[in-house]
C-alpha cells in the first residue's frame, strides 16, 4: 500500500469511525470492547417509540401480498432452479426500490427462492418436486457425478449400525442431509471495520501458518481460510452488485444496518443451514443511531424506520426446503434468533433504545416469529424494559427468554443465542449441531433387549431382555445405563462424521470469516422424550408397572397399579430422575472423542419434533400410548402438571445447566386472565413469575398468552389469522402454518389457568 | 391438625391482590347453581392434609408472593367450613413468613362465633361472594338464605376488616334492575369495601357436574356480554352514589 493509499484508507476509517470512544477494537477486530465503550444504556419506558412511516407500511403490504400468494401455491411462490445459490449468484432484488432503506434479497426478487445443492443434492429434487417446480438434469448430474455433497459424504462414511438407529429414530433429526446452521457469523464486523480490514487480518492469520511442518490440521486451516478470504473478497462484490462499496466502515446509521445486513446476506445465500442466527446486533446498531440522533441526520421516526425495514427483510428469509422437513420443524422456520438486552459484566445493563425499536417492530409490522426475538433476562434489566416485554408478551406470543444471570458466567457479555437456546460467544464459538437422541425409545430397548418396540428389529447389540411380570427399578436402570451408554457412543460418533462431511464439503466460508480464528467448538449433542422418561421410571420406582409383551416378548403395552408422582409438580421423588437423567447421559457423552477436540455439550430441546419423534416411539409405562407427542423438551407432559404454574416452573429449574450447556427449553402457555384482571396487574405479575423463575436458575421460559379458544378457531378460520404467532420449544411459529396434529399437540398442552 | 382440601394453585392471580398461593378446601353447604367448583361441594371428600404438609408446598414460592405484593389465599369449597384449620395456617404464614392473607368466603358463618373471630384475627383481606341480594332468589340459587352473608358483611364493616365484595353475574338470574340498584345500595352502606367485582358467569365448570353424574340447571345459560357486565357496574355504581349521597 502506497502513502497516498494508506492515507485515503485512514481518512474513511475515521470518517466511520468518527466521534466513537478509542479503545483496543480499533487496532484489532474487538466488537465487544468497542460496545462496552460507546453504547448508551437506556433504562425508560417505551413512551419514546414511534409508529410506522408510510413506506413501511406500504413496504409491509406488499410482503403480506407475497405471502397470501406463496400460501395460495403451496408454500413456495418461486424457485430459481437454474442457478445454485452462492454470495454472488444472483443480481439485487428489490420489494419496492425508492421506499426500501436496507436492500437485498437472497435472489433477484422477493420469495424467489433458491437451490443450494451442497448439503444435499437429494433435498433439492424432493423439494422442488414437492412444490411443483423441476431441477434441470444438468445441475442433478453436476451434484451427483461431479462435484459430491456433504450428504453424500455422510453416507459413504456410516456405518450399518448408524444406519440403523437413524431408522428407527432412536437418533433423528440429524443435519447429515442438509446445511447445519447454529453458526452465527459476526455481521457486526463488516460494518464496524468494513471488508478490506477483516481480509487485511485474514491474510496476517495465513501468513502465520506458513509453519514448517504441513499436517493434516494445518492444511485444512490454510485451506479454510484461504476460503474465508475468497468469501469476504464475494461479499464485497455483492455490496457492489447493489450500488455500495463495503470495503470501508460504515459511516451512518443506515450502512450499518445495511453493511450488516449484506453479511447476513451472504450467509445465507452460502448456506441453507438448518438455523441461521443473526447474533446480538440491536445494541450495537444502537451505537450508530445515537450518533445519527445527535448529529441530526436521524429522527426517531427515521430510526424506527431502519430498524423496521431491517426486520422486514429478516421475515422474509426464505429457503427451499423438503414438505417433510418442515413437518419435523413446523412451518418453515429459519431461526434468525436476534438476542436482545442483558447486562454488561461491569454491572450496567445492555439494554439501548434499539432494544425497544426491536420489539416495537412487533407493532409496526404485527407479530411474527422471525425474527426469532430472544430477551436475554436478567432480574438487573431496567423496570422499564421489562414492563415493555411482558407487554409485547402478553399482546403478541412472539418472545422467548433466556437467563442471561445465568449463562454470563460461561459465556460473557457478548454471546449470542443460536436456533433456540444455544448460547456462544460471538464470532469466538461456534458449534456441530447434533440434533437429539430419543431417551424414551433408548427406555424401551432397556426393557427389549435393544428390540425395536415399532419394527422387531434387533438395532442396538442384543441386550438380556427383562422377562420379570413386574417391573423392577433397579434392574431396569442397570439395563437403561448399558442402553444409554451405547446409545452415547453410536451418538457422538455419528456427528464425528456428519461434521467431518460437513466442514469438508459445505464449509461456513463466511460465516467462519467472520469469527476469530482460535474458535471454540462444542459437540451439541440433545436428548428429547425427558418428561416421558423421568415419570415411566417414576412408575416403575413408585408403583406397580406390569408389561404387556406380544409373542415376540416385547413389551406393547403396560399396565400400572397405583399412584405415582409426575414430573412437573415440584416433587423431588420424580425430579431427581430428570435431574439424574440428564447427568448421566452427558456424563456418557463426554466419554467420547469428539471431531476437532469440540468440547460435549447438551441441550434439552425438541423444537417441535416432539410429534414425530412421539410417531416413532411405542408405548411408555407412564401412561402414554404408542405414537401420542413427547413434551416438547424440557416440559413436563402436558395435563400431570396438577399444582399450577410455579410448580411447573420449578420442577424445569431444578435441570442442571451445567450438564446442559446448550441449552433447556420450557414452553410456558397461560390464558390472559389467569395472568391477572387488568393489563397493568398481568404486566406486573408476568415480570414477577419471570424475576422468580429466571432467579431460581431456570434457563429459558417461551411465554404464550392466549386462549385455548382462540387457537381451535384459528383450525377453522385460518384466513382471519395471518399472523397468529405462537412460541414453540425455542422458537415461534406461524400457527395456520403448522400440520393438524402439531395444531392439537400445542392445543393440548396444558393451558395454565384454564380451570 | 388435619384439614380437608380439594386442590391448590402456585400460580394464583385472580382472588386477591399480586401472585398468590390459591388453598381450595373441600366442602360447601351452599350449592349454587353456576358453581364452577361443584367438586368440592362434598364434605366427606378430599385429601387431608396436615398444616406442615400445606406450609412446605407453599414455601418453594415464598420469593413470588412476597415480590409481587401477592400472598396466601385459602377458598374452596367454603373455607370457614375449616375455620379452625384456616386460622391456625394463616398464623403460621404469618409468624413465619409476614405473608399477607386472603380468605375467600359466601359469609355463612356467623362471625360473631368465637371459630370465626379467631380466624377473622389472622384474616388480612376478605374476599366476600355475594351470590343475591334478594332474599328469594337467594334461596332458590343457592338453597340459603342471603342473611348470614348480609350480617358477615355488615361484621366486616363493624370490625374495619377490609374486603372485596365479589358477584357472579348471570343472564336472567342478576339483570334485574332493581336488584343491582338494591346491591349498590347494600354495597354503598358498608366503610371496608376496597373493591367490588363482578364475576361474569361462564361454563368451564360444566364438564364437572357431567362427571359428577349431576344435571346442570343452567344448561342453555349463555356467558354475560360485555355490555351487560358494564350496564351492571353501572347500575350497581347508581345504587351505591345514592347512599353516599
Amino acid at each position: 500500500m502506497s502513502v497516498i493509499e494508506r492515507e485515503v484508507m485512514d481518512k474513511q476509517q475515521q470518517d466511520g469511525w468518527r466521534g466513537f470512544k478509542d479503545g483496543k477494537w480499533k487496532k484489532e477486530v474487538n466488537v465487544n470492547n468497542f460496545i462496552g465503550l460507546n453504547i448508551s444504556p437506556y433504562i425508560g419506558d417505551e413512551s419514546f417509540l414511534a409508529g410506522p412511516t408510510e413506506n413501511t407500511t406500504a413496504l409491509w403490504k406488499i410482503v403480506s401480498e407475497l405471502t397470501k400468494k406463496e400460501i395460495a401455491n403451496g408454500g413456495v411462490l418461486d424457485v430459481d432452479v437454474n442457478h445454485p445459490s452462492t454470495i454472488i449468484s444472483h443480481g439485487p432484488g428489490y420489494l419496492d426500490k425508492d421506499k426500501e432503506q436496507i436492500v437485498g434479497v437472497q435472489t433477484d426478487e422477493p420469495f424467489k427462492r433458491s437451490i443450494q445443492p451442497f448439503g444435499g443434492i437429494k433435498m433439492m429434487i424432493d423439494a422442488t418436486k414437492a412444490y411443483g417446480f423441476e431441477l434441470p438434469q444438468e445441475i442433478i448430474h453436476m451434484f451427483t457425478e461431479i462435484r459430491k455433497t456433504h450428504n453424500q459424504g455422510v453416507f459413504d462414511a456410516y456405518t450399518s449400525e448408524m444406519r440403523a438407529a437413524r431408522k428407527a429414530g432412536i437418533i433423528t433429526g440429524l443435519p447429515d442431509a442438509y446445511g447445519r446452521g447454529r453458526i452465527i457469523g459476526d455481521y457486526r464486523r463488516v460494518s464496524l471495520y468494513g471488508v478490506d480490514f477483516l481480509i487485511k487480518e485474514k491474510q496476517r492469520d495465513l501468513k502465520n501458518l506458513e509453519v514448517d511442518s504441513m499436517d493434516a490440521d494445518t492444511i485444512r486451516d490454510r485451506e479454510e481460510i484461504s476460503e474465508q478470504i475468497r468469501a469476504l473478497g464475494e461479499l464485497k462484490k455483492m455490496g457492489e452488485m447493489h450500488g455500495f462499496d463495503i470495503s470501508k466502515p460504515a459511516t451512518t446509521a443506515k450502512e450499518a444496518f445495511q453493511w450488516l445486513y449484506f453479511g447476513y446476506l451472504a450467509a445465507i445465500k452460502e448456506q441453507n443451514g438448518a438455523a441461521m442466527s443473526l447474533g446480538r446486533t440491536s445494541s450495537f446498531l444502537d451505537i450508530y443511531v445515537q450518533r445519527d440522533l445527535e448529529e441530526g441526520v436521524l429522527t426517531e421516526e427515521t430510526a424506527q424506520e431502519l430498524v423496521d425495514h431491517f426486520v422486514m427483510k429478516l421475515r422474509i428469509v426464505k429457503f427451499l426446503r423438503t414438505p417433510d422437513y418442515n413437518e419435523l420443524f413446523s412451518g418453515d422456520p429459519t431461526w434468525v434468533t436476534e438476542s436482545i438486552g442483558g447486562m454488561s459484566v461491569n454491572g450496567d445493563t445492555r439494554v439501548t433504545r434499539n432494544s425497544f425499536r426491536f420489539l416495537h417492530t412487533l407493532y409496526n409490522l404485527g407479530p411474527a416469529p422471525e425474527p426469532n426475538l430472544t430477551v436475554l433476562w436478567s432480574t438487573k434489566l431496567p423496570e422499564g424494559f421489562k414492563k415493555y416485554c411482558a407487554k409485547a408478551s402478553i399482546e403478541t406470543s412472539s418472545i422467548q427468554y433466556e437467563n442471561d444471570d445465568l449463562m454470563r458466567p460461561y459465556f460473557g457479555d457478548d454471546y449470542g443465542i443460536a436456533c433456540c437456546v444455544s448460547a456462544m460467544r460471538i464470532g469466538k464459538q461456534m458449534q456441530f449441531f447434533g440434533a437429539r437422541a430419543n431417551l424414551a425409545k433408548a427406555l424401551l430397548y432397556a426393557i427389549n433387549g435393544g428390540v425395536d418396540e415399532k419394527s422387531g428389529a434387533q438395532v442396538s447389540p442384543e441386550f438380556p431382555k427383562i422377562t420379570s411380570d413386574v417391573l423392577d427399578y433397579n434392574e431396569v436402570m442397570k439395563r437403561y445405563k448399558n442402553v444409554m451408554e451405547w446409545l452415547a457412543k453410536l451418538y457422538v460418533n455419528t456427528l464425528n462424521i456428519i461434521h467431518f462431511m460437513h466442514d469438508k464439503y459445505s464449509y461456513e466460508r463466511i460465516e467462519m470469516a467472520l469469527h476469530d480464528k482460535e474458535i471454540l467448538r462444542t459437540m451439541a449433542c440433545g436428548i428429547a422424550g425427558l418428561s416421558v422418561v423421568a415419570d415411566s421410571l417414576s412408575a416403575i420406582k413408585y408403583a406397580k408397572v406390569r408389561p404387556i409383551r406380544n409373542e415376540q416378548g416385547i413389551a406393547i403395552d403396560f399396565e400400572v397399579e397405583g399412584e405415582f408422582p409426575n414430573y412437573g409438580n415440584n416433587d423431588d421423588r420424580v425430579d431427581s430422575i430428570a435431574t439424574e437423567l440428564v447427568e448421566t447421559f452427558m456424563g456418557m457423552i463426554r466419554k467420547h472423542h469428539t471431531y476437532r477436540n469440540s468440547l460435549p455439550t447438551q441441550s434439552v430441546l425438541t423444537i417441535t419434533s416432539n410429534v414425530v419423534y412421539g410417531k416413532k416411539t411405542g408405548t411408555t409405562p407412564d401412561g402414554r400410548k404408542a405414537g401420542e407427542p413427547f413434551a416438547p423438551g424440557a416440559n413436563p407432559m402436558h395435563g400431570r402438571d396438577k399444582k399450577g404454574a410455579l410448580a411447573s416452573l420449578s420442577s424445569v429449574a431444578k435441570l442442571p445447566y451445567e450438564h446442559s450447556l446448550d441449552g433447556i427449553s420450557n414452553t410456558f402457555s397461560i390464558v390472559p386472565k389467569a395472568l391477572g384482571k387488568d393489563e397493568d396487574q398481568r404486566k406486573t405479575n408476568l415480570t414477577s413469575m419471570m424475576d422468580g423463575y429466571f432467579g431460581s436458575g431456570a434457563h429459558h421460559l417461551n411465554v404464550n398468552v392466549f386462549a385455548r379458544e382462540q387457537l381451535l378457531d384459528a383450525m377453522d378460520h385460518p384466513e382471519n389469522y395471518p399472523q397468529l404467532t405462537i412460541r414453540v420449544s425455542g422458537y415461534a411459529v406461524n400457527f395456520i402454518k403448522l400440520t393438524k396434529e402439531q395444531q392439537m399437540d400445542v392445543i393440548n398442552r396444558t393451558f395454565h389457568g384454564s380451570m | 391438625m388435619d384439614g380437608r382440601i380439594h386442590s391448590l394453585e402456585t400460580f394464583g392471580t385472580v382472588d386477591g391482590p399480586g401472585i398468590r398461593f390459591v388453598l381450595f378446601m373441600q366442602g360447601c353447604a351452599m350449592q349454587c347453581q353456576y358453581c364452577h367448583n361443584p367438586d368440592t361441594w362434598d364434605t366427606t371428600k378430599g385429601k387431608h392434609v396436615t398444616i406442615e404438609e400445606v406450609l412446605k408446598e407453599i414455601e418453594p414460592y415464598l420469593t413470588y408472593y412476597k415480590t409481587s405484593g401477592g400472598g396466601l389465599t385459602v377458598s374452596g369449597g367454603e373455607p370457614t367450613l375449616q375455620a379452625p384449620f384456616v386460622a391456625e395456617l394463616f398464623r403460621q404464614v404469618k409468624e413465619r413468613w409476614n405473608l399477607h392473607t386472603t380468605l375467600d368466603s359466601n359469609g355463612f358463618n356467623d362471625p360473631e362465633s368465637e371459630r370465626m373471630q379467631e380466624l377473622m384475627e389472622v384474616t388480612d383481606l376478605v374476599l366476600l361472594d355475594i351470590k343475591h341480594i334478594d332474599p328469594e332468589k337467594h334461596l332458590k340459587l343457592t338453597a340459603q338464605s342471603v342473611e348470614h352473608t348480609l350480617k358477615s358483611a355488615r361484621w366486616l364493616s363493624d370490625h374495619g376488616k377490609k374486603c372485596w365484595i365479589r358477584h357472579v353475574y348471570v343472564p336472567g338470574i342478576h339483570d334485574d334492575e332493581n336488584d343491582l340498584l338494591n346491591l349498590g345500595r347494600f354495597i354503598g352502606t358498608l366503610k371496608t369495601v376496597e373493591k367490588f367485582e363482578i364475576l361474569p358467569y361462564h361454563q368451564m365448570g360444566i364438564y364437572k357436574w357431567k362427571e359428577l353424574g349431576r344435571e346442570y340447571p343452567l344448561e342453555g345459560v349463555p356467558s354475560p356480554t360485555d355490555d351487560e357486565v358494564n350496564r351492571a357496574y353501572r347500575l350497581i355504581e347508581q345504587g351505591r352514589q345514592s347512599v353516599l349521597a
